[in-house]
């Protein structure tokens, strides 16, 4: 099956501030007993958004005016803390297809990169000055271009880093490695004897 | 050309280049568990795929399972259908599994070690991000998505991008009540949440040559809460004693041949490293946690640091953000503030040698009134071990409730839980907002005995002191 060639994403986006913001805030533990990914997305940054009662909190996610953002922006570290796939999948299963922020946890980065979801870093000067743009103008629309490794708008433009094997694997509609996995099974064999795992 | 162990096992596991760049990378070990493979083991079906290897994957249940009742079904009809679906998994994939029955079953990165299916040499997945435990056996062990879960079962490889090797030379001896998790945290605390990203890290020095297997295990346990991905201890003579007889280590002459083996991926003695720490063991004090990231800590004579003193405003913020969290004033000593849980076990600090060194100490005390304090071994084995040396009693004399193996309060995704703003004394490995299970619960990471010592006095206290160490 031909994968998507994810060489853009533009939209709305939503600024939620902070450092090594975690897995555990992202989507918390007792939401990860389900045996699908599906439904994950009205539990994202569920603690930070809603009291015990479920009742909104003051977070970005509950402010109309950045209704159907489609780009996350973040600060140093996100994603950090446990490997749970089920962080990105909450992030996309709610609408985002898109993450800007100054660093990312590996294990996170790797896990957006598998569904497609391209991870670009900015600077802590260009976070700033794009978090600011989008708190006057929520409409303004953002545009990652991957291929290019650039956040455009209207009235700021900037550089973001995509490391190259990542950028490649989206815009070229390779980010799901299964298929090219498949591909080695007789190198694959070969290793495994040569290191002798009893198989 | 001389290389570090990192460069061996890599290049020995390397398949070939993918076209993003990439390596393809042989995954000798797969672990799996309840929470982060049934997705995996869901593609596999959609794609119609078998398991390639089903010999290199061991299951066994531990984040979920409750920790007091054992018999299914469980109170928790999520949890029962979960442990259900991964022994329907093994079963159809043909993979083998440590279920509560076997007498194995536990926190994945304990029975890994016990079992002896973490062997030098090698490479280990697992869909969970303290993996890196796996390390200190001279393993490279990474914690992966469920993506790469399928991956693994698919291909028994994956893709993934060379790390850069930091070497963390610790040297000297710690004073007494100083433990390998004041180690990890404190090297966390110095390198940052974010310090390792990009980065394998190699420890070594005097002090990991004298640390344990254990204490080696709690150390390369937390690589990821410093933001490595991985972190190994080269293999030695302590490494080879821990792993013979052991129900899947070689045996006869295959163990003489899998010794050499396993020397021969040791680092080089004139390797290189792309980074190099050095800290001398006397500068670690027992080490406890005041924010809500594992690098939020510092001695326990510390006091909880002034928001308005940070020059950079997001460090500001962090600070401002933890400690309005835990509820905590600048300028006030960390020691003295009141808990309600202790929580001793994890796969940071659930193992026999925890409870033993705590249990020295413990004999005689009681935990104060009011806090109610848990002991959760982190395998069946640790538990009947424990038993057969009378530890349990030790630990329920005291108060403690002997609890049976799982990962428990460390993520509370079973009904260990703590309850509106809570505060743990916790042996765990993570402090993040809501990690114990309540969306308001507070946690304070520290070591085993520390915990032992907040237990006792019903408020955050140097053991040394408590137990006149």
């Amino acid at each position: 099956m031909a994968l998507e060639k994810i060489k853009e994403v533009k939209g709305k986006a939503v600024y939620v501030q902070g450092n090594d913001i975690d897995t555990d805030r992202i989507i918390p533990a007792r939401f990860m007993k389900c045996v699908t990914f599906d439904g994950l997305g009205e539990f994202l940054f569920y603690d930070v958004r809603k009291d015990v009662e479920g009742n909104d909190k003051e977070h970005p996610l509950n402010e109309p005016r950045f209704s159907g953002a489609s780009i996350l922006i973040s600060n140093a570290n996100f994603g950090c803390g446990s490997s749970r796939e089920h962080a990105p999948q909450a992030l996309y299963r709610y609408g985002f297809r898109a993450i800007l922020a100054e660093s990312y946890a590996e294990i996170f980065f790797g896990n957006c990169c598998g569904l497609g979801v391209p991870c670009a870093v900015a600077s802590h000067e260009n976070i700033k000055k794009i978090s600011s743009l989008i708190d006057q103008n929520p409409e303004i629309e953002v545009h990652l271009d991957v291929a290019n490794s650039k956040i455009i708008t209207s009235e700021l433009t900037f550089s973001v880093d995509i490391p190259p094997g990542a950028r490649e694997a989206l815009t070229e509609g390779r980010w799901d490695p299964i298929a090219e996995l498949q591909e080695a099974e007789q190198a694959v064999d070969d290793v495994v004897n040569e290191l002798g795992y009893a198989i | 050309m001389a290389k570090n162990l990192f460069q061996k096992v890599w290049d020995a596991h390397a398949v070939r280049e993918l076209s993003n760049g990439q390596t393809q990378l042989l995954i000798g070990t797969h672990l799996i568990h309840e929470v982060t493979s049934p997705q995996a083991f869901g593609m596999l079906r959609d794609l119609g795929i078998k398991v390639k290897y089903p010999n290199r994957t061991f299951a066994t249940v531990d984040h979920i399972v409750p920790t007091d009742q054992r018999e299914q079904p469980f109170s928790d009809p999520l949890a029962d259908a979960m442990i259900k679906e991964l022994a329907k998994n093994a079963e159809e994939f043909g993979v083998t599994y440590f279920d509560l029955a076997s007498g194995k079953q536990g926190v994945v990165h304990v029975v890994g070690p016990e079992q002896g299916i973490t062997q030098p040499g090698t490479t280990i997945a697992c869909g969970d991000s303290h993996t890196a435990t796996h390390g200190a056996f001279g393993a490279i062990a990474f914690g992966i998505g469920t993506t790469q879960v399928r991956d693994v079962l698919a291909t028994q490889t994956m893709a993934l991008g060379k790390l850069k090797v930091r070497r963390i030379n610790v040297d000297g001896d710690l004073k007494p009540g100083v433990y390998a998790k004041d180690v990890a945290l404190h090297i966390i605390a110095l390198l940052g949440a974010n310090g390792g990203i990009g980065f394998a890290y190699e420890y070594g020095g005097t002090l990991f040559d004298a640390l344990s297997m254990e204490e080696r295990m709690t150390v390369c346990n937390m690589a990821i809460e410093g933001g490595a991905r991985c972190g190994y201890v080269n293999p030695d003579d302590k490494t080879f004693d821990y792993l013979k007889g052991r129900p899947y280590s070689p045996e006869g002459d295959n163990w003489d041949e899998a010794v050499l083996r396993w020397k021969s991926f040791a680092s080089d003695p004139d390797c290189e490293y792309d980074d190099i720490i050095n800290i001398s063991a006397d500068e670690i004090a027992p080490t406890v946690t005041w924010g809500v990231s594992p690098d939020q800590g510092f001695s326990i004579e510390g006091v909880i640091p002034d928001p308005s003193v940070e020059k950079n405003e997001n460090d500001r913020l962090s600070v401002q953000e933890a400690i309005s969290y835990m509820k905590l004033e600048p300028g006030e000593p960390i020691k003295g503030t009141k808990i309600d849980v202790a929580f001793l076990g994890s796969c940071t600090n659930g193992r026999l040698s925890d409870f033993r060194e705590v249990a020295k100490y413990l004999k005689g005390h009681k935990v104060s009134e009011g806090v109610k304090a848990i002991a959760v071994p982190g395998s069946q084995v640790v538990d009947l071990m424990a038993k057969k040396e009378g530890l349990d009693k030790i630990f329920s004399d005291a108060g403690f409730e002997w609890r049976a193996a799982g990962c428990s309060m460390c993520l509370a995704m079973n009904p260990d839980k703590l309850v509106g703003d809570q505060l743990c004394a916790s042996s765990s490995n993570r402090n993040f907002k809501g990690r114990q299970g309540s969306p308001t619960g507070r946690t304070v990471l520290m070591s085993p005995v520390m915990v032992a010592a907040a237990a006792v006095n019903g408020y955050i206290s140097d053991a040394r002191e408590v137990f006149s160490i």
